[in-house]
């Protein structure tokens, strides 16, 4: 693809998002090609989400841990490890996980359909490459990541929660009554409610791009990589926003 | 004979490069027209731009009162299941087995049973000589039964009028034979309407009816084979005797 400005890019995914919404008016639907996409980018990302949850959950506890062992702090390890991990550790690391791994493959499966023809083969066939391959990855995205956020969620506090019995030396039931005490129904949410925005995100940059390769074999991998770097600085970025946001409406405290 | 399309004057550029600059014919039914042109003189384009998946600048396009270029890609969804298209190396879905890509566009666009689809696959293989290639995947078949394939699909709705974009080249003058012989047998047993691009004039001549020559952004010539291959015309003669006229 030629080189784009940015007001082009967003004009672009915008006209796309328009088209999407414009099309769910009407059937066909293709649930069964969003229960595909739900198992690849869900199903199939789960252990990688999982397995960087429990990394990032003890090696927190363990930080925060020997680092406020010193102030006498420790008891303070399961109210702040579980809240970070909810607010932020879980929703962030999830997503740009989902971006590396399922926007880049989107992308590359989108891109290699558009320079192999499939999509025009798809339009003139009288069917909708949108219907059928934006819509369904974007609506897969608006379940998985979310889904996936919460096992990561769960599966961060249990190593939090197992570092913490074995190298703090704190009770596991002090944990889970200290994460009770302190997570309220409007951390949890408020980490959801950013994972939603980032998996639309996601999905329908990686899609966009996929549908804008030009330019053979190269062009696909040029898509890719753009996607990965631009989904994965998005989320980043607009977490701050999105945190700042959340504060100042007063959902989150 | 009825028309079936009517191309009126279309014009289109892509930045400075004027492709298309005024290209009218009609196109009959039971026709086949077999449209010529130099490399990059808008032959593909102009199959694009008549199932609407290029717009051109200006210019008109009926197939069944409806004017293409001014229908929204919704309307069109309908006017596709009417014209099929047989795509230069056959955009075959590459998820989906042969079978599956022959009843895709009857899954999508009909209410048949799954005998039923099975039925019309089988006789559509049988059609494209591919009845033993029906379970295997895209990457799987040669050059030439991509296209034949291809093909089969295009047809699967019976469309009124069927686009093929240069469905020879690339192969042996084997496989080449084999697919000028299915395209002749759909001929004979369904009438078929079409317009035929491509650069190999003894396949054009075998299975058209009347040759279209595309230059300078124009239709040029348009007349029956017969009065093709009697022609004196020198932009005649550099198409069909290329190595002559140098
Ligand atoms: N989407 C496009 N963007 C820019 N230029 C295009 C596009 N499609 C076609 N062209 C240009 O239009 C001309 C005609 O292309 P095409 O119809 O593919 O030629 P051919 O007669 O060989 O099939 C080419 O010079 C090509 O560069
Ligand atoms: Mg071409």
């Amino acid at each position: 693809m030629n080189k784009k400005s940015p007001l082009q890019i967003v004009g672009g995914m915008g006209i796309l998002v328009a088209q999407v919404f414009r099309e769910a008016r009407k059937p066909p639907y293709y649930f069964g090609l969003i229960c595909e996409q739900i198992w690849s980018i869900g199903v199939g990302s789960l252990p990688l989400v999982l397995i960087t949850a429990l990394a990032t959950g003890s090696v927190m506890a363990l930080q925060f841990g020997y680092g406020v062992a010193k102030f006498g702090g420790k008891l303070y390890v399961p109210k702040v490890v579980a809240l970070t991990i909810l607010r932020e550790m879980g929703p962030v690391f999830t997503s740009l996980l989902v971006a590396g791994r399922i926007g880049s493959g989107i992308t590359s499966e989108v891109a290699s359909m558009k320079i192999s023809q499939q999509l025009d083969a798809m339009r003139a066939l009288g069917t909708s490459p949108t219907r059928r391959i934006v819509t369904t990855r974007i609506i897969a995205a608006l379940i998985s990541v979310p889904l996936l956020t919460l096992f990561s969620d769960y599966v961060g506090l249990l190593g939090a929660m197992l570092v913490c019995k074995n190298e703090l030396g704190i009770h596991t039931s002090f944990f889970i009554a200290k994460c009770i005490e302190t997570i309220r129904i409007s951390d949890f949410l408020a980490g959801m409610a950013k994972t939603v925005v980032f998996a639309f995100f996601i999905a329908l940059t990686a899609c966009w791009r996929g549908l804008e390769t030009a330019g053979g074999t190269e062009g696909v991998g040029r898509s890719t990589t753009w996607t990965v770097v631009t989904t994965s600085i998005f989320i980043m970025i607009s977490d701050f926003f999105l945190t700042k946001f959340l504060i100042m409406t007063g959902f989150q405290v | 004979m009825s028309v079936v399309l009517k191309v009126e004057n279309i014009c289109k550029s892509f930045g400075e490069k004027k492709v298309h600059q005024g290209i009218t014919f009609n196109l009959h039914e039971g026709e086949i027209l077999s449209l010529f042109g130099g490399s990059g003189s808008g032959k593909s384009l102009l199959l694009r731009s008549i199932i609407g998946l290029e717009k051109p600048d200006s210019g008109h396009i009926y197939f069944e009162d409806k004017d293409i270029p001014t229908l929204s890609e919704e309307a069109l969804l309908d006017i596709r299941k009417k014209i099929g298209f047989v795509f230069q190396n056959g955009a075959l879905f590459d998820s989906l087995t042969v079978a599956g890509n022959l009843a895709y566009p009857l899954k999508e666009h009909t209410k048949d049973s799954p005998q039923h689809i099975q039925e019309k696959i089988n006789i559509m293989l049988d059609l494209v000589d591919m009845r033993n290639a029906a379970d295997l995947l895209p990457n799987e078949l040669s050059g030439g039964m991509q296209k034949r394939a291809g093909l089969a699909r295009a047809l699967m709705l019976e469309p009124k009028i069927i686009l093929f974009d240069e469905p020879t080249a690339g192969l042996d003058p084997t496989n080449t034979r084999r697919l000028l012989d299915n395209i002749l047998r759909l001929k004979e047993t369904r009438h078929i309407t079409g317009i035929f691009v491509t650069h190999d004039i003894p396949s054009a001549l075998a299975i058209a009816d009347s040759i279209a020559i595309l230059y300078e952004g124009k239709i040029a010539i348009r007349d029956t084979v017969a009065n093709i291959q009697a022609s004196t015309d020198p932009l005649v003669g550099a198409f069909l005797n290329p190595e002559k006229t140098k």
